[in-house]
């Protein structure tokens, strides 16, 4: 059975946490979710438990950066991008503080929860933050590649994490930080996700190539830096790009394609798939995926529709 | 500790600073003297008569670290920082000026002697915390983390999320000092959010709670010396203050929070704290 990217998450940690007594963990009375949990049983003198005050835990973070230690800091997605932001914003992005904050239960994942636990805004918030980088977890290889980046490497960063399991995807080559990692090649057009919406887009391009059309998927796991050259290069080759995230349609991946095709000059047909501008309901998550239109059908009727514009383009 | 500085020294030395952060934010039309001219004998007190921080000891991990949370009074810290050698004194002409190394807030990275941001009220004391902590687990037991805010400081809801962490990690090594002036932006703190009993209040949170006169640098050597030696608990100094202290148009006025001043009014206040016999005798 696949695990779950935060059961995966959480076994990480407590193994960088073995090789590296400079990593501290924080999490805000919801270690037993997020899997923090794992690394407070291992190594309970660098772990704190900040109980459900999500500012000064982020706060904290930036001071237990500045003492020197790497600090990984946990909560829900929907927190830190409400609660802590301040923290996150004015201490640990200010002032370039190595601290790794830890989105669980990202996008629709905390289905059940409803919209104040959904985090479907997390990317455009913490996208527009100076020095933040961005990046979202897609399966448990990319996920330990990851954690792995972010214990090795100083500075402020984002990372977003599911709930949920996520299926092995294939990937063409190496993990690389800021360049997109090509899931499957195609000629017609282009399906830049991330997250979840990267297995999604590959049952997609599977459900295509059936009708003889071929496109190539890419997990674009580092949303800021952006890799611009593979957004740029898929527009030129295949003349069709579809964005698809667990995010609103506003200011995430679909966003960050779109600015940098315009300015690029390279401007081909981009249909966005992810949450349309609306406060989202509970549900099972898979049919909360289906509601909102992030699911297979929908991420290949975006397919179509972009080629249908590039034929009239 | 430092050897204890002469009264009368030490006396002329806040009277200066007060001068020039005076002199500093009129000459840029912008900044806070309310809020700076309040805590002028507590940051004196701790960068100099208390706290082992210099421009010699600033790469050393195990240096004491203090913490301006109450951001916004950062001219005082930038004069204190410049008269301890950090950057040169000529520099507070540059304050809050395109270019230059002295932010409108405390940035560290910008300004040599800053720890980290401050100014979005309440937040930098839980990074004094979090610095508190990471001294403990890298075992450098000898320093000490000393967190300033203000009175108004205390609405913000983070403030007693840091209180609780300090509480229930036995934050000794954190060292909180409240700048009781009484006075916020838009009135007395009585008028906009009055925050009843304080010794009570930080009791109740788990903290030794001592009280002083702030603008006295002997008795507030004498809290912090004790504060230094609690190893049970976090300790909070509450320091008695006068906003605007030593201005005399300023003392106790919301309105000098953050106003510009203008040129009559320089001349009023420069004349207050202008050098006597004594202090050129003694600086």
């Amino acid at each position: 059975m696949t695990p779950s990217i935060r059961e995966v998450y959480g076994q990480t940690l407590a193994e960088i946490g073995a090789e590296n007594d400079r990593i501290v963990v924080l999490d805000a009375d919801v270690s037993a979710s997020t899997r923090s949990i794992v690394f407070a049983e291992k190594f309970p003198h660098r772990f704190f438990n900040c109980g459900i005050a999500e500012a000064n835990m982020a706060a904290m973070a930036a001071g237990l950066a500045h003492g020197g230690m790497t600090v990984f800091a946990n909560t829900f997605a929907a927190f830190i991008t409400t609660n802590s932001l301040l923290s996150v914003r004015s201490l640990i992005a200010y002032s370039h503080a190595n601290v790794k904050l830890m989105g669980a239960y990202a996008g629709l994942s905390d289905a059940y929860d409803g919209y104040t636990h959904h985090s479907i805004d997390d990317l455009a918030i913490m996208r527009a933050i100076p020095d933040m980088r961005v990046m979202v977890a897609s399966d448990a290889e990319q996920t330990r590649f990851l954690l792995r980046y972010a214990a090795e490497t100083d500075g402020p960063m984002y990372i977003r994490l599911s709930r949920d399991a996520m299926n092995d995807l294939n990937r063409y080559g190496r993990l690389t930080f800021g360049k997109g990692s090509v899931l499957r090649e195609g000629t017609d057009a282009t399906i830049l996700a991330c997250g979840a919406l990267c297995g999604t887009a590959c049952q997609a391009a599977a459900e295509l190539a059936k009708q003889n059309i071929h496109v190539r998927v890419a997990d674009m796991f580092t949303i800021k830096p952006l890799d611009r050259e593979l957004v740029i290069r898929s527009a030129r080759e295949t003349g069709a790009l579809v964005t698809a995230e667990e995010h609103s349609v506003i200011g995430g991946l679909g966003g960050a394609v779109a600015e940098t095709l315009t300015e690029a000059g390279a401007c081909v047909p981009v249909i966005r798939v992810g949450v349309s501008d609306t406060v989202t309901e509970s549900g099972p998550y898979g049919q909360l995926l289906a509601h909102y239109g992030l699911d297979v059908t929908a991420v290949a009727n975006a397919v179509e529709r972009a080629l249908s514009l590039k034929r009239a383009h | 500790m430092r050897a204890a500085m002469d009264p009368n020294t030490m006396q002329a030395l806040c009277k200066r600073m007060r001068r020039e952060v005076i002199r500093a934010i009129h000459s840029v039309q912008t900044g806070h003297p309310g809020g700076s001219l309040s805590c002028c004998e507590i940051l004196c007190a701790l960068y100099f008569a208390h706290a082992n921080i210099s421009p010699e000891n600033w790469l050393d991990p195990g240096r004491d670290k203090i913490i301006l949370s109450k951001g916004h009074a950062a001219p005082m810290l930038y004069r204190i920082l410049a008269e301890k050698g950090f950057f040169p004194p000529a520099e507070m002409a540059t304050l809050r000026q395109l270019n230059s190394r002295l932010q409108g807030h405390p940035y560290p990275e910008k300004t040599p002697g800053v720890e980290v941001p401050s100014g979005p009220l309440g937040i930098a004391y839980g990074a004094a915390l979090g610095i508190a902590m990471a001294d403990r687990i890298l075992g450098r037991t000898r320093c000490r983390t000393y967190a300033v805010l203000g009175d108004g400081e205390l609405n913000e809801g983070c403030v007693w999320e840091t209180t609780m962490a300090a509480s229930k990690f036995c934050a000794c090594n954190l060292i909180t000092i409240v700048d009781r002036n009484g006075v916020q932006l838009d009135g007395t703190c009585c008028e906009i959010m009055p925050m009843g009993d304080l010794e009570a209040k930080f009791r109740a949170f788990g903290f030794h709670v001592l009280t002083c006169d702030g603008h006295s640098v002997s008795e507030l050597v004498e809290m912090l010396e004790t504060a230094r030696d609690d190893h049970q608990k976090p300790t909070v100094i509450l320091a008695n203050t006068v906003k605007g202290k030593g201005v005399s148009f300023m003392e106790g006025k919301n309105i000098w929070h953050g106003r510009p001043i203008d040129d009559a009014h320089y001349q009023i206040a420069m004349n207050e704290l202008k050098e006597d016999a004594n202090d050129s005798v003694n600086s």
